[in-house]
């Protein structure tokens, strides 16, 4: 009896049959005509609430005691998290969007009794003012490629039933069945694969290079440590559909012979701990992880480690450093990881996204793969596409796309009229792209011509408001906060260009500035460490080149074109406009503004510290800033 | 009130705490290489990282005390100062920075007198900043013990602020 039991609670598998026949009987247990509800549970959308609308939806269904009629599950990320919570109604797709518990009881009596659709609460196209029922309609999502992505909408990712009923290790079950290690790293070599963590290597190439490396021992890492402002498409992943990073990470460590690995996660990413950890443990308790994965002879073990909040723990040497407990600091890269990683053993270290291409790599084949993008990117690229943007969330393309249908046709263009001025790339080490560049189709190479870089896919927009030197100072400041202080040109370096920019947006800038942080640009680029001094100059420079105009404003009349630079900024009040109400003097914090009721204000300035909070807190445009 | 009463509730308090820092650095021993997650594990249970806490890891595990300090300061999650009630994080990565995030951590420092990694006298609140944590559509965020508030603005900040004394 207790044996049965034993037996029943067992979950492991043994046989690569074994994974195909759970697949199968859990498939033909799932009925198609079944209603699903998804939410998503990504930490965008619970931000926004989510966690409350899931309890009431399980409480809405449980009162009306639908559980046997509908699915219900949180999901991952859908992605569209601007607009958030955002329940998805299957099989058609109903997308309802910023969804607040209150509306549930609504949902089930209209959407899931009735069939029919609650209008409020779907999405309206802001370019066409047309409201859009089904998430496949929604442009934001229809032309987009969701090759990777597309699962976090479906699956739970606390299940690991689920991934396996829509196809998970399937990759992994096909490479233990028949493919020899060679065979494999072939496969992701032909495909085209390039790291999607910022550089772009071809990842099949390092996979050789690790396989050929000499040693017993061998390391199998996944950097997620998303340290790129503005970029959260690891994160997703991580949360949404851990599996597929894990099932990439297995058939890794098969093609090169190793037996352990890290997946090194940031700290700032409690959920996305939270779901890998879960999914371990159950990749393991399934016998996909472990010894004897899947009968077949071959262990491999993961290990989570959390970073500490050190940018420069995304640079490869750094992570390692990190991961054997010492400082994060990167090392000259004479030896290559492939030969002397982790501990000085042979470590292959690829980014969550490039990781989570692999099992698709091999369903699919290398021949299916490299047909999608452009000559030099083959496969999908997801872009946090954010900043001044209607549709601001991440998307999924073929490399090859560009910039002004990844703006306009995908992101709905720039909120409140305002003209677009820039699109930043690459994180700290990227740069600004300005409209003229708008028709460059983005690929690894397109971005690094303009200047720029892909990074890890951060696309942060910015319009008329945004002041491009004050981008700048931001980038140089945040890099001389993570710069780790190791090498001289990017310790000094990046403390010098921060003196010089903030004495521009002071107004104390001098013209010779100018060529002073070309000149320090090429000195970081030659001379520091690592990629984060290397490139660190590169949102000076970019902005240098596009914008110098504003740069010129700063040095010789003052002035800061956008409005951003406080220092140079004068708030006033335009009496004509004025009503009166006092809105502006009651959110003044040092009292600067009087007047008397219904008559025009004025501020005072020499009290006036200039924050801006009359500006926006003034329904009438009384305020003036220049 | 009985004074001896709360002289031995401390002193239990006290000794619970060490033997729980006892058992944290034991657990340990076999893996000095992750020294990270132990100091995590430390700051999670303290909110910070103690000055006899770094030297007793240093004795224990045998690891160089400078070693210890360097790590423990190096890396931006931890904390050696004790901090308030409650911990607001602040974003201010590229995408809340051009929505105006820098405008909360000015805020703070002008209405709350607060600035960043410090702790207001009242042990209210620290003050922290994060360089993105990937809610880029929704920003400005700000995060408070654990909640994501998103699009906030000075005004919403007094008021989510308020809820938490």
């Amino acid at each position: 009896m207790v044996e049965q039991v034993r037996k029943l609670l067992d979950k492991k598998l043994n046989s690569i049959q074994g994974l195909e026949e759970l697949r199968k009987s859990l498939q033909a247990d799932k009925d198609s005509s079944r209603m699903v509800i998804s939410v998503c549970g990504g930490t965008g959308c619970r931000a926004s609430g989510a966690e409350a609308v899931v309890e009431a939806f399980a409480e809405e269904i449980e009162r009306q005691e639908l559980a046997a009629k509908i699915e219900f599950k949180e999901t991952g990320c859908h992605g569209f998290c601007e607009r958030g919570p955002v329940v998805v109604i299957g099989p058609k797709k109903i997308f309802y969007q910023r969804v607040q518990p209150e509306d549930v009881p609504e949902i089930i009596a209209e959407t899931v009794v009735k069939g029919g659709v609650v209008r409020r609460l779907l999405y309206t196209d802001p370019a066409t003012d047309e409201e859009i029922t089904y998430e496949t309609d929604v442009p934001f999502y229809n032309r987009q490629t969701r090759h990777i992505l597309g699962a976090n909408g479906e699956i739970d990712p606390t299940d690991i039933e689920q991934y396996i009923a829509a196809g998970g290790y399937a990759a992994l079950a096909k490479v233990l069945a028949g493919m020899t290690p060679e065979a494999i790293v072939k496969e992701i070599t032909e495909s085209g694969l390039r790291g999607r963590g910022g550089g772009g290597f071809p990842t099949g190439r390092k996979w050789q290079s690790c396989r050929a490396a000499a040693g017993e021992v061998k390391y199998v890492l996944c950097n997620a440590d998303e340290g790129d402002p503005g970029a959260y498409q690891d994160r997703s992943i991580l949360e949404g559909n851990p599996h597929s990073v894990i099932e990439g990470m297995i058939i890794g460590a098969y093609a090169i012979g190793a037996g352990q690995g890290y997946i090194y996660v940031r700290n700032e990413y409690p959920l996305a701990v939270e779901h890998a950890r879960a999914a371990l443990d159950q990749a393991v308790e399934y016998g996909l992880l472990g010894e004897d994965i899947l009968g077949t002879g071959f262990d491999f073990k993961v290990t989570i480690n959390k970073g500490g909040g050190a940018f420069v723990c995304g640079e490869s040497s750094a992570l390692i450093a990190s991961l054997e407990g010492k400082v994060g600091e990167p090392r000259a890269k004479y030896v290559h990881m492939s030969e002397k990683g982790l501990w000085d053993k042979p470590s292959l270290l690829n980014n969550v996204k490039t990781w989570a291409n692999v099992p698709l790599i091999i369903n699919k084949g290398a021949d299916w793969y490299a047909k999608i993008g452009t000559p030099g990117s083959k496969g999908t690229m997801i872009f946090s596409l954010v900043g001044k943007i209607n549709n601001s969330g991440l998307v999924e393309v073929p490399f090859g796309i560009t910039l002004r249908e990844m703006i306009y046709d995908i992101g709905g263009g720039i909120p409140n009229g305002k003209k677009f001025k820039a699109v930043q790339t690459g994180g700290p080490s990227g740069g600004c792209i300005p409209e003229e560049f708008l028709d460059t189709p983005v690929d690894f190479d397109a971005l690094t011509k303009l200047g720029s870089m892909m990074g890890s896919g951060g696309m942060i927009v910015m319009d008329e408001d945004n002041c491009m030197v004050d981008v700048a100072r931001y980038f140089i400041e945040f890099l001389k906060g993570e710069s780790c202080g190791k090498c001289t040109p990017c310790r000094e370096g990046l403390a010098k260009l921060s003196e010089i920019l903030n004495r521009i947006t002071h107004g104390q800038g001098v013209p010779e500035d100018l060529e002073l942080m070309a000149d320090l640009g090429e000195i970081l680029h030659d001379g520091a460490l690592c990629a984060l001094g290397k490139s660190a100059a590169n949102p000076v420079l970019s902005t240098l080149k596009y914008f110098k105009d504003e740069y010129l404003a700063h040095i010789n009349e003052k002035k800061c074109p956008a409005g951003v630079c406080r220092e140079l900024l004068t708030f006033s009040i335009d009496p004509e406009k004025c009503t009166g109400c006092g809105v502006c003097a009651r959110g003044c914090s040092t009292n600067a503004i009087s007047g008397e009721k219904k008559q025009p204000h004025v501020i005072n300035q020499g009290m006036c510290i200039k924050c801006g909070v009359c500006y926006d807190a003034c329904k009438f445009g009384a305020v003036i800033k220049e | 009130m009985d004074s001896s009463l709360d002289f031995a509730a401390i002193q239990a308090m006290f000794e619970n705490n060490a033997a729980k820092v006892e058992g944290l650095i034991d657990s340990y021993v076999d893996k000095k290489e992750q020294l990270i997650s132990l100091l995590q594990d430390i700051q999670a249970e303290f909110n910070y990282i103690p000055q006899d806490v770094i030297i007793k890891i240093s004795q224990k595990l045998d690891i160089p005390l400078s070693q210890v300090f360097s790590v423990a300061t190096f890396f931006q999650a931890f904390s050696l100062k004790p901090r308030g009630r409650h911990t607001i994080t602040v974003c201010v990565g590229t995408a809340c920075h051009v929505k105006g995030g820098q405008r909360l951590v000015e805020k703070m420092a002008r209405d709350y007198n607060l600035k960043p990694g410090e702790t207001t006298d009242d042990e209210r609140f620290t003050l922290e900043t994060a360089n993105c944590l990937g809610c880029c559509a929704l920003g400005p965020v700000v995060v408070v013990d654990g909640k994501y508030e998103s699009q906030v603005n000075p005004e919403k900040l007094d008021k989510i602020l308020k809820k938490y004394e």
